[in-house]
Formats: C-alpha cells, structure tokens, sequence
C-alpha cells in the first residue's frame, strides 16, 4: 500500500468519527444561527415603518404617500387610545390646529420626518459604510476564525493525544509512516474547518439576498469570498503544530498547558481585530502578518480599505510560511510520537534523532 | 524466521540491550520470558520499528527488515489500547485497511476474527464500554487482523481467564500451524511453561538462554528424584551420593551425584517397605528461570 492511500484512510477516519461528534454538529449549527443573525439583524434593528393611527383624511393621505402604515379611526380619542393599546406604535391628532404626534415613549423619526419639511442634504462620503456594519462585520470574521480556528485544531491536538494515550499509535506507526498519520490529520481538520466556514459563508450570502435593503451584499460580498481561501490557508498553516502539541503530552490532562502558545496565537489577533478595526496603520501591519491576516484582510476589503493586489500578496506571504511552519510541525510531531515516558519540550523534539534514524530503519 | 543480531541499545547512560540476539522460528511459539525491565518490551519494539537499536539488526528470511515486512507483522503492544470510543469491528477495519487490506477481504476476515473469540456480540459496541477480558481478545484480534506473517505479542494472556486463555491460545495455534513465527512475552511462567515451544530467557538486558524448551529443560536438569514410600522416608539421606533436597514424611526430593545409580535407591527402598512413586524430577521453568536469571 503506497502513502496516499493511507492518507486517505486515515483522514477518511478521522472526518466518520468527527462528523458524528457533537460538538461539530452543535458548533456547525451555532455558527449557522451566527450567519443568519448576523445578515438579517441589522434589518430588523433598523425596524419596519411606524403604524400610525390618524383621523383626519388628508393627513392620512400624507402619511401614506410616506410609506407609512396607516390606520383610520373615527376620532382623534380613538386615536390615542389606539397607541395607549399599543395596536400602532404612533398617532397624529390635530386637535382643529397644528398636527401633534402621539407615541408612548419613544419619538417615532419616520412618523415626525413626513410631516416636516427638511432641508437638502448632501453626503460628502456617500460609500461610508453604517457605524452598526462597520463594528459587526470585523467581529463576525474575526469570531468564526477564532472559533473555528480553534476548534478544529484542539481536535487535532486530542486526536493525537488519543492515540499515544491509548497507544494504539504504536500500531499505527508500525504500519504506516508517520508522514501519511499526520497528512492524513491535517486533511481531514482541514476539510472539516472548510466545510463549516464555507456553509457558514453560503447560508450568510443567501440570508443578505433574501433580507438585503441595498448595497450590502455587494459591499460585504467580496470580503466574504476572500475570507474563505485566507481561512482555509491560515488553518492549515497551523495544522501541523495543534498535530505537534498533541504529540508533545501522552495525557489529554497536559494538552491545555503545551498547546497555550498556540492558542494565544489564535487568540491574540482575535482581540487586536475586535479592538483596533478603526486603526488603519494597525490594521494595514495586521493584515501581512500570517496569523492576523485570514481576520485582517478581509475587514480591511470591506472597508474599501485594501487595494486589489494586496489581498494576494498577503495571502502569498501566508503560503510561504504556511510551508515553513508545516515543516517545524511536522518535524516536532515526529520526533515527539513515540515517546511514551513523560512530557517532551518542543526544542527537544525538534532536535530529536531517533525519528531520523527510525525513517531510516522504516524505508 | 525471524532473527536478531547483536541489537544493543541505551537510553541515555541506561544500557537496556546488550548485544541481544536470537531466533524466532516460523511454526514455533517462543516464549520471551525476563523481569520486569529486562528489555522484553524494548527488544519488541525494535522488532517492530517502533524503536531504533543503536547496533545490530533485525532480519527476516534472511535479509534486512524493511516497512513492507513489518506490514505484514501483527504486533500487540504492551501498553493496550484501542480508539475507546470506536466500535470493535470498525477499529479492526480500520487497522486491517491499514495494512493494506481490501474493504471485503477485511469484513470478512473480522467477522471470523469475532466469531473465533467470542467476541461477535460485542462487534458494534465502542471499544470502552467492554469489559476487560473483551477488550483484550479484540486488542489479539487488532493484531491478527491482517493475516500476519510474523506475531508479536507482549503479554497477550495478561488480564484473561483462564478459559479465554485456552480460546486464544487456540487461535495462536492455529497461526503456527500455518507456519508463523509467533513471539510472546510473558510474566505467567506456568502459562509459558504449557505453551512454548522455544524460549529466550533474558535478564538486566542480556539474553542468558535459548532454545527448545526441551533441550533446555535438559541443559538444566539435575539429577534429581522424587521418592514416595509408605512410611518415613528420611532414611534416604544416609545413602551414598544422595543429598536430601526437601523431606516431607513419607516423600523426599534428592538429588544423586553422577556416580551414584538411581536403581540402588529405589531397591533400598523396596527393601524397607512398599514404594509409592519413584522417578526423576523435571525442573520447572521457574526453576530454571531464577538459575539462569540469577
């Protein structure tokens, strides 16, 4: 049997026992609320038109040119107690004068708009992106990276971790190299990962085409689609070292200590994105750094703040070191798998010969 | 067979081989027998790849060992383990598939494996919720799942009955009937003792004997005797070239200096009264084993 087909078992492994996991389904479904939400709040926060209870006529034909719910009632009393039932949110009288707006406890702005008149207004930055959007967005790629990120590579971690600890590893190693476990490790997380954000990004898409009151899709579109190659790079560029942390303990109890480091490097840029989104130069410097870059790149391409080309040369940068680190990864991994008695530093696994020698051994 | 050649190996300043060398013949079950930390495990895992000697080597028909070889040996590890929270015929697919195996030939050789130890009923259950005896016959089926050529087991009885000792020791049987070198370690020396047909005694690293059973039981064997007679039996240690080994009433254990003649003995005996049993004593494997291990 060659390598790759034992990649394939063992990655094909790995998704049957994943996929039947809760926590994948319960996390894949969370996020998939997460996506609708996130698409159809802003929506329903902005708030559908006012119901408007007047008895006038010709006010009422006002209001409804407005695009205002209207309900006719027989008098200005059946009016207010219209709004004091909470039947409409508000209720135009005129008491044989001026028209006086009545509401509970909150000025209705669209009901007060259509009976004034309003100087011309000119919108010098007409692209601004909403206030709202523009601190939802950030977080919402930043929130499933970091989860999703994370997530996915503790499995790894425990995966690896399961099989020292029961040290059915053993017999996989005596079958099959090392190479093929951790590839075939590193697909599977990887496949998962890519599933959920890619079905997180669909049902996001869809959820803005259904709900979308104008550019939004278009403005969030592209950041969306970039997002999805800078995720799956940013995962699998840290793949192999979640594989090496688990490689490093032989007790899934020493897993949260050995694999911090890493987690800080996921959690970290988390933050920064969260906090620092309206600082551009930050930003700017987030956005080349492999680790910021999958949250970083695309909150800069919504903000129209990233040329065309700079996406790629991130993301080209990401590649290089994604090469760099599999290749530590998966150096510490094997030097740190057969060791059963006790906990391995990472230098000591890196350095470590008998893996070396058992390649040789294993030709 | 299967054969080691001078394997030394140290972690760190510790030697735990010393030029280890011996023979696991096809057809043959060879008992490896040593104290705990004598290098049983460590000369297993070297066998299997797991583990790389600092000198010598490991061969198999005559030359080097290599990955497609160990492919096709069935290994079953000291330390047990299967994924916990997998079922038992899955895993076995699974580790089966890894051996190269097709998806059909595998199924079919599981369902046999299960039938074989009693384990049929508990094929869709996770691994974990087995009980212990279970879990060991599917960790022996773990390593015969592949029809392997070569069987390696550390410890394959501990933690079995004794009526599913008989059952997997059915099935090894079955394997060296076939040809297969089998190699088990083993802390039972009565079980050894009942099943081996070669063995390798090793102690602090070193191996101190090995080879049939028989010629080692042979090699080992003093003359001694047993003697049962009707009344007190302790007259026997006045007797020229006799030195009482144990006396208990009417039965003594001797043994004879090499000039002197068993007969003479057992016509004293009948001399002075009826005589029970007369015969020669076997060592034991323990015996032997705290001989050669001392």
């Amino acid at each position: 049997m060659n390598t790759s087909s034992a990649i394939r078992l063992v990655a094909a492994r790995e998704l049957k026992v994943k996929i039947k996991d809760k926590t994948f389904l319960i996390s894949t479904i969370f996020f998939l609320l997460f996506g609708v939400g996130s698409a159809v709040l802003p929506a329903l926060l902005g708030g559908g038109a006012s119901s408007v209870a007047v008895a006038d006529a010709a006010t009422a034909t006002t209001l409804r040119d407005a695009g205002l719910e209207v309900t006719q009632v027989p008098d200005e009393v059946a009016a207010e107690q219209a709004v004091r039932d909470g039947d409409v949110d508000a209720a135009v009288v005129t008491g044989g004068g001026d028209p006086k707006v009545l509401a509970m406890d909150d000025a209705p702005g669209d009901v007060v708009s259509a009976l004034s008149v309003e100087p011309a207004v000119q919108l010098l930055n007409p692209d601004a992106v909403d206030p709202l959007l523009a601190y939802l967005v950030p977080f919402g790629f930043a929130v499933v990276f970091f989860f999703t990120s994370l997530t996915f590579g503790l499995q790894i971690s425990q995966s690896v971790v399961e099989e020292k600890q029961t040290r059915i590893v053993e017999i996989l190693v005596a079958s099959v190299p090392t190479r093929a476990l951790l590839a075939g490790k590193v697909i599977a997380g990887g496949v998962l990962a890519l599933t959920q954000v890619a079905l997180i990004a669909a049902v996001t898409v869809a959820s803005l085409q259904l709900t979308d009151s104008g550019g939004l899709l278009s403005l969030i579109g592209p950041a969306i689609g970039w997002f999805v190659p800078f995720f799956v790079v940013g995962f699998v560029m840290l793949a192999a070292l979640w594989a090496a942390a688990g490689a490093l303990v032989n007790r899934l109890e020493d897993l949260q200590g050995v694999s911090m480091p890493l987690q800080l490097v996921v959690m970290l840029p988390f933050f920064l994105v969260i906090f620092l989104n309206d600082n551009k130069p930050v930003m700017t410097l987030l956005s080349y750094i492999p680790f910021s870059a999958p949250t970083a790149m695309p909150v800069r391409l919504f903000t129209g703040d990233a040329a065309g080309w700079e996406p790629v040369l991130s993301l080209g940068i990401m590649v290089l070191a994604a090469f760099a680190l599999i290749g530590v990864g998966a150096r510490v991994y094997e030097g740190s798998l057969l060791r059963t008695n006790g906990k391995i530093s990472f230098g000591a696994a890196f350095r470590d010969k008998e893996s070396r020698r058992l390649a040789e051994i294993n030709k | 067979m299967l054969h080691l050649e001078a394997i030394n190996r140290s972690f760190g300043d510790r030697r735990v081989l010393r030029d280890v060398t011996f023979d696991v013949t096809a057809g043959r079950m060879t008992g490896f027998v040593g104290a705990n930390g004598a290098g049983k495990t460590t000369s297993m895992r070297i066998i299997l790849g797991v583990l790389a000697p600092d000198s010598g080597e490991v061969t198999w028909q005559g030359s080097k060992l290599t990955r497609e070889d160990r492919r096709r040996f069935g290994y079953m590890p000291e330390e047990r383990g299967l994924y916990p929270k997998m079922t038992v015929r899955d895993q076995l697919v699974y580790l089966g598939r890894l051996h190269g195996m097709t998806l059909d030939a595998v199924r079919r050789k599981v369902d046999e494996l299960l039938e074989w130890l009693s384990l049929g009923e508990r094929a869709n259950d996770p691994v974990e919720n087995l009980s212990l005896g279970n879990q060991q016959r599917a960790q022996i089926a773990a390593a015969l799942v592949h029809d392997p050529d070569v069987l390696v087991l550390d410890e394959p009885f501990s933690g079995l009955d004794p009526m599913a000792v008989d059952t997997v020791v059915s099935v090894l049987r079955e394997h060296t009937h076939r040809g297969v070198p089998v190699l088990f370690s083993s802390h039972q020396l009565d079980v050894v003792e009942r099943l081996c047909d070669d063995l390798v005694i090793i102690a602090d690293g070193a191996i101190r004997a090995a080879g049939s059973r028989d010629s080692l039981r042979e090699a080992y064997s003093q003359r001694r005797f047993s003697l049962i007679v009707a009344g007190d039996a302790g007259w026997v240690r006045d007797l020229p070239g006799v030195s009482l080994i144990d006396l208990d009433g009417a039965r003594a254990v001797f043994d004879l200096a090499d000039d002197a003649d068993d007969q003479v003995v057992l016509r004293a005996a009948l001399d002075r009264g009826p005589v029970r049993s007369f015969g020669p004593v076997t060592p034991s494997l323990a015996e032997i084993f705290r001989e050669v291990a001392r």
